[in-house]
């Protein structure tokens, strides 16, 4: 029988027990949910064995979302760092605006599949709602998203989307009214309908299979990341760096590279407005390990184990918690895991789009951020590949007003 | 650590401790801890009126499992301060003041985790506790937490749901000690207009796996649910019913309006010792 095990009797990141990665993972959740996600793992594991639904789902991936995505050499943002070489692993480009189509459309044909014609999901950004009402009208099936109403607010673009997409959006009340929160409603939602519902969890997170499942759907990233980056360099990269909310593009990057030592991998949260608690989104720096929305990790609490209100930025990267494997490899330092604050980001937005002509998203942009940092005091053979998630036009509102831009020629 | 139910149908009520209702007298979390009088009023009046069970709900920020009335009460509980060691208090208090009542600690993992699992088994125990349950906890995560109550005599309550198969029915009830709590429907907590055909059938199955008295909760609110529940179960447990009750009221009120529902409950029909 499984077993909350303490941290540190752990060091290796991979454990043998399914759904647990070291110490961290797990299912805990209500009794209701578990013939569901049991169900799931078969339905999952069969999938995986499947050469029609692989064959469906690799087409789809390379004519409907766009893949592969290019490995693009940011030739004027390297010359005007003056230090490592950076490539931009270009998610941002698929389909819908950023890597969430990826899990989507693994997760949508499995639902089809098992014969579930109700789809549930949450977001926060606003992009997993999009990939996921996205994919809902590709094979017509019924889509309802839980968003919290301040994400509704300031993403209210992909809310749009989301509607015209045929999906029903649902505006979540409770807590900060951010992801979180919208989580909550939607496993209330599942508990309720778990019969004839499949929820579409969007990130690496959540109870077991989830945290698996959802990084396979995203390991193409890494796949298609090291095949690139040795076509044009011969060599693998000094550091791979993506940003982390529940972690899906990040973990989709970095999993590839496990067992490539000599690759430098990190993970960029969210560092907010401040290090108080509340201000921040920084799990590993201000968090501890704890059990949230059917995962045991890394999550921001009180001395009571009562979970904290987060802030970023960025909607997406906005939450508590953070996926299990995330948690075990901090633990046994495979992965690095640093934090860019609000400022940092809204100057890499602008950064990137003017060295290079890329709007990347404000979640995004906590990466391209830890690498203008870390670029400048690394060698010109240094290779830095930045796995640019998600694209900036849903952060247009937010930017303009952050940056406090009036007409054309502010900043 | 036996947990009777003295007529049948049994009543288990569910509070969420620290919670006062919309017109909660102005305390202070003192450093000694928050003021849980209000809950321990309303849980003496609950077992004098009837009660067999009182299960201690621990406040959580994220109540993944409840319903709005319930997510309701668990903020207003933490607004005021409420922490696991306050509800630990109350629960000493009340087994001093109630040596028979059966008492159960009800609350989500984390705040029991943070508090230490052994260290809460401990506490618990020592607060006269009669069992605990935790409603994320599922038999395939509960190796440490079983172990615990096993050491401090304390019982598991499992939840078994109508989605549960046999096979995790037979775990459940193996592994549940005290009685088993049988989830009426699938969903939130929350009042419903009837009990679901859902749960007969569920307390059937659960009845061939273990001879524990089998309670059944979820959307139990009115004395026509408690009597249909009294069909085929072993008791009944109130609790949205009941914090909606304790929100509408005023503090002061609280006590006497939870014990005339209570006596309600049972009131139409003959009283049966078991």
């Amino acid at each position: 029988m499984a077993t909350i095990i303490h941290p540190a009797e752990q060091s290796e990141a991979a454990s043998n027990t399914p759904g647990r990665f070291g110490a961290y993972g797990g299912r805990y959740v209500p009794e209701t949910l578990m013939a569901a996600l049991q169900e799931l793992e078969q339905a999952y594991a069969e999938a995986q064995a499947d050469p029609g639904y692989q064959a469906e789902l690799a087409s789809l991936l390379k004519d409907f979302a766009g893949r592969p995505t290019p490995l693009y050499f940011a030739k004027r943002l390297t010359e005007s760092l003056g230090g490592a070489k950076i490539y931009l692993k270009r998610e941002d480009l698929l389909h819908t605006g950023a890597h969430k189509i990826n899990n989507a459309l693994g997760q949508g044909l499995l639902a089809r599949k098992m014969g579930k014609r109700r789809i549930i999901a949450e977001t926060g950004a606003g992009q997993h709602g999009v990939a996921t009402a996205t994919v809902c009208a590709l094979l017509g099936l019924e889509c309802i998203v839980y968003m919290g109403e301040e994400d509704m607010r300031r993403q209210e673009l992909n809310v749009l989307r989301m509607r015209l997409l045929g999906a029903q959006v649902r505006g979540v009340t409770s807590g900060s009214k951010t992801l979180k929160d919208a989580v909550n409603e939607a496993l209330r939602d599942w508990v309720t309908n778990v019969r004839d519902t499949y929820y579409i969890l969007g990130s690496a997170l959540g109870p077991h299979p989830y945290p698996t499942m959802v990084r396979d759907f995203n390991r193409v990233i890494g796949i298609e990341m090291r095949q690139q980056i040795l076509e044009k360099e011969g060599r693998l990269p000094t550091a791979i760096l993506a940003c982390v909310g529940g972690g899906s593009n990040a973990i989709g990057a970095f999993h590839q590279f496990l067992g490539d030592k000599a690759v430098r991998l990190i993970g960029v949260e969210a560092g907010g407005r401040g290090k108080a608690l509340g201000d921040h989104a920084a799990r590993f720096s201000g968090g501890s390990p704890g059990v949230l929305q059917g995962t045991y990790s890394y999550v921001l609490q009180d001395e009571d184990g009562q979970v904290s209100l987060t802030h970023s930025v960025s909607a997406g990267l906005d939450y508590a918690t953070v996926g299990p494997e995330h948690a075990a490899l901090h633990d046994c330092g495979r992965a690095e895991y640093v934090s860019a604050d609000d400022a940092h980001v809204l100057e890499a937005v602008v950064k990137l789009a003017r060295t290079e002509g890329i709007l990347p998203a404000l979640e995004s942009a906590h990466a391209v951020a830890e690498c203008m940092r870390i670029a400048p005091g690394m060698a010109s053979h240094d290779i830095l590949v930045v796995n640019l998630s998600g694209r900036g036009d849903k952060d247009m509102n937010i930017i303009a007003r952050e940056l406090n831009i009036q007409g054309a020629q502010g900043l | 650590m036996a947990i009777l139910f003295q007529q049948h149908p049994g009543l288990v009520v569910y509070l969420t401790a620290g919670d006062t209702g919309l017109s909660p007298r102005l305390t202070h979390a003192a450093a000694e801890g928050a003021d849980l009088s209000a809950t321990r009023d309303i849980a003496l009046a609950a077992i004098d009126a009837g009660a067999d069970v009182i299960e201690l709900g621990v406040p959580f920020s994220d109540p993944l499992a409840d319903g709005p009335v319930i997510q309701r009460a668990s903020e207003r509980a933490l607004a005021r301060g409420t922490r696991l060691k306050d509800v630990l208090a109350l629960a000493k208090e009340l087994r001093a003041a109630r040596p028979h009542a059966g008492l159960v600690i009800f609350s989500y993992l984390n705040p029991i985790l943070r508090f230490g699992l052994s260290r809460f088994a401990d506490a618990a125990a020592d607060a006269g506790a009669d069992g605990v349950l935790l409603t994320d906890m599922i038999v395939e995560e509960a190796g440490e937490y079983l172990a615990e109550m096993k050491r401090v005599n304390l019982a598991p309550i499992f939840l078994a749901a109508p989605t549960s198969p046999d096979e995790r029915l037979k775990a459940i009830a193996e592994h549940s000690q005290g009685f088993v709590y049988a989830i009426s429907r699938t969903g939130i907590t929350g009042k419903q207009q009837s009990v679901a055909a859902d749960a007969a059938a569920l307390v059937e199955r659960i009845r061939r796996w273990t001879r524990l008295p089998v309670a059944v909760g979820f959307g139990i609110s009115n004395a026509d649910h408690v009597t249909k529940v009294g069909e085929f179960a072993d008791a009944a447990v109130i609790g949205s019913a009941i914090v909606e009750l304790i929100e509408r009221s005023t503090e002061e009120d609280a006590p006497g309006a939870v014990a005339r529902f209570i006596k309600g409950l049972r009131q139409p029909y003959p009283v049966q010792a078991l």
